[in-house]
């Protein structure tokens, strides 16, 4: 059994590599389209859907770049299709202006961002133009990326929303011993917006676009403030329905919470695992959902601390959600930092227990908290 | 009747003596409302009307889709009584390349215009063209970005005087314009290639033709297929509407001769291929 973010797993668990699992998720969860341009640590996405859909009747497109791959996944939603596409970094940033656009075309896919650092959170919270907002989960392993993709599949379809999965290179090529197995979220609406073409000569031809669904011959035509104002109240809908994700530990009296999400979360939950174990009064907060951010949760497990320290391996970029989370009621401390191998594909030397461990010891310090002997 | 140095005008200001009497409606069954807001003179809704009309003769008003981009005719993606999907600038064939291969019964075509096709999504339209993909992109191509007032696009004519090329636009500063369709006819993916006008009657029935052999080749699922349409924009070119049909012929109908370019499709029920031009 596997304890994920979203439940317990009960069936045969198999070793497989993240990047396969992931695709086996993504098929399972119903999943006939994918688009990809490749790019490390996204490849081996693209290359297992490649593998895996044709023979159950589905689509796997090497685009010729990220901005075709995203196009076609558009328009393959727009058919009521189940699908994803996905990059990393400037791929991307490539595909940010459809990313955003779908949110006011109101079309649902799963977008798989295998970050080379974890300095596409900017971009993946808040990328693109416009008003559009997605919701992001950020998975710290193997297990509860394959439970967080085919949640992000439901949440689309559920929201009429594009969702966005945030992995790394760690969970892109670790392999893990994990059960793939179809998750059930709950019921769906019915995609009644789908096309197929039927709906033509009948007089309510079907329109999917994101300047508004207004009509002429209902003597409205384009009007994009009030459809804008239309979409608005949708994604408020969204972020007051969607519970954002987060997991906790010690922190009900701990003295500095320390804040970190995906691969290196799970690096610093056992580090706090291990200082308390030493006696040390710390916890930790692991966003979940990146966006909405989980700002009651960090709230709440703030009460007793004097400070938070912050981990990323970024120059810092959810640091910023965690201040405004908090506004000022505790110091903040970045105790992360730029950390990749030497190709910038990879993991950087600074994610490791030791370096961690020592940094979460500085900033207790530096917050007057007084560690006994030993630290 | 107004008058105004020596012109007689229309008075606009209250309504008419005599009430608009409405004799025959022609508006073509998928096209929801006959009024459109583009300009007077532009030939874009003429090339939609062609387009419009060969669907519903063939039969294949409920399995269209219809794939826009962002131009002047944008206004009729929401007057059309045929599916459609609005895209981003330059991006239509991709979204029609995944709306075909994820529910290969559907009829896809794309609108776009030279700004959109030629401009932005050059790579686009190239790497469908080259799959071979199974839908029709259609290309109204009036040589200007006419919805930003008339700017140069990529099939700008040589000499042609755009609101960033004053003096007409020339080699050494702009380069040379794109003959696209000519482009797209070396690619082997591709099964049928035509260019049309919609500038006069002989050149809009011509160029109907083109669209209703197009749409049987996408049937025939051998490739990709694609119609530029080259259609007036007398507001983009600065010139009067009535001038329009032959200011087309004099610089992008000289550029970009109406014809069919390719058609590797073996002779269908419609014999007309040959003869179109």
């Amino acid at each position: 059994m596997t304890e994920t973010a979203v439940g317990t797993a009960t069936g045969t668990p198999r070793l497989m590599e993240g990047s396969e699992a992931i695709a086996e998720a993504m098929v399972v969860a119903g999943c006939r389209f994918f688009a990809g341009y490749p790019m490390t640590p996204f490849t081996e996405i693209l290359e297992s859907m490649a593998e895996k859909l044709p023979p159950l009747g589905g689509v796997c497109m090497n685009a010729e770049s990220e901005l075709e791959a995203i196009g076609m996944a558009w328009g393959a939603a727009a058919t009521g299709t189940r699908t994803a596409t996905g990059s990393t970094g400037q791929g991307l940033a490539l595909m940010q202006e459809s990313l955003a656009e779908l949110t006011l075309a109101r079309i649902p896919m799963l977008v798989i961002n295998m970050a080379r650092s974890q300095a596409d959170y900017f971009q993946a919270t808040r990328g693109g133009h416009g008003d559009s907002r997605r919701i992001v989960l950020a998975p710290m392993d193997v297990s509860e990326a394959v439970e967080l993709t085919q949640l992000g599949f439901h949440l689309a379809d559920l929201y009429r929303n594009p969702v966005m999965v945030y992995g790394d290179y760690y969970i892109a090529h670790t392999y893990e011993s994990v059960v793939v197995e179809r998750r059930d979220f709950g019921p769906l609406p019915a995609k009644d917006w789908a096309l197929d073409g039927s709906s033509g000569g009948t007089g309510a031809a079907k329109l999917l676009s994101p300047l508004g669904d207004y009509k002429q011959r209902d003597d409205v035509g384009y009007d994009l403030a009030d459809y804008y104002a239309r979409v608005e109240v949708e994604l408020t809908a969204m972020e007051t329905d969607f519970a954002p994700m987060a997991e906790t530990g010690f922190v009900e009296d701990a003295e500095v919470v320390v804040v970190a999400f995906g691969t290196p979360g799970k690096f610093v939950r056992y580090c706090v695992t291990e200082l308390r174990a030493e006696g040390a009064k710390v916890g930790f907060v692991r966003p979940i959902s990146l966006y909405p951010f989980p700002t009651e949760v960090l709230r709440e497990a703030v009460r007793t601390a004097r400070a938070v320290a912050v981990y990323e391996n970024s120059a810092g970029q959810m640091i910023d959600d965690v201040r405004l989370a908090l506004l000022g009621t505790v110091p903040v401390e970045f105790i992360g930092g730029l950390t990749m191998d030497s190709s910038a594909f990879g993991v950087g030397p600074d994610l490791q227990v030791p370096i961690i461990k020592q940094r979460i010891v500085d900033a207790c310090r530096s917050a007057g908290y007084e560690l006994g002997e030993g630290f | 009747m107004l008058e105004f140095e020596n012109r007689r005008i229309v008075d606009t200001s209250r309504p008419p003596e005599v009430p608009v009497k409405l004799v025959d409606d022609f508006t073509p069954e998928l096209i929801d409302v006959g009024a459109h807001h583009l300009c007077p003179g532009c030939g874009e809704p003429i090339a939609m009307r062609l387009v419009m009309e060969v669907l519903a003769e063939q039969e294949l008003k409920n399995r269209a889709l219809a794939v826009f981009g962002i131009g002047c005719y944008t206004a009729f993606s929401n007057n059309l009584d045929c599916e459609v999907v609005q895209a981003l600038h330059g991006r239509a064939p991709s979204v029609a390349t995944g709306a075909k291969r994820a529910d290969p019964n559907l009829v896809t075509f794309t609108v776009q215009g030279d700004g959109d096709m030629v401009n932005e999504g050059l790579q686009e339209v190239l790497h469908a063209a080259a799959r071979g993909e199974q839908i029709t992109c259609v290309l109204l191509n009036n040589g200007v970005f006419g919805e930003t007032g008339g700017h140069m696009t990529a099939t700008t004519t040589i000499g042609q005087r755009t609101k960033n090329t004053l003096e007409g636009r020339n080699t050494d500063d702009h380069g040379h314009p794109i003959r696209i369709a000519s482009l797209i006819a070396e690619l082997e993916g591709a099964a049928f290639v035509a260019r049309g006008a919609v500038n006069n009657a002989g050149n809009v029935a011509r160029t109907k033709r083109m669209v209703e052999r197009a749409i049987e080749v996408q049937l025939l699922g051998i490739g990709f297929t694609f119609v530029e349409i080259l259609t007036m924009c007398p507001t983009g070119w600065f010139v009067e509407t009535e001038e329009a049909p032959a200011y087309l012929d004099d610089t992008i109908g000289v550029a970009n001769s109406p014809g069919v370019l390719r058609d590797i499709a073996p002779d269908s029920q419609s014999s007309s291929s040959t003869t179109i031009s």
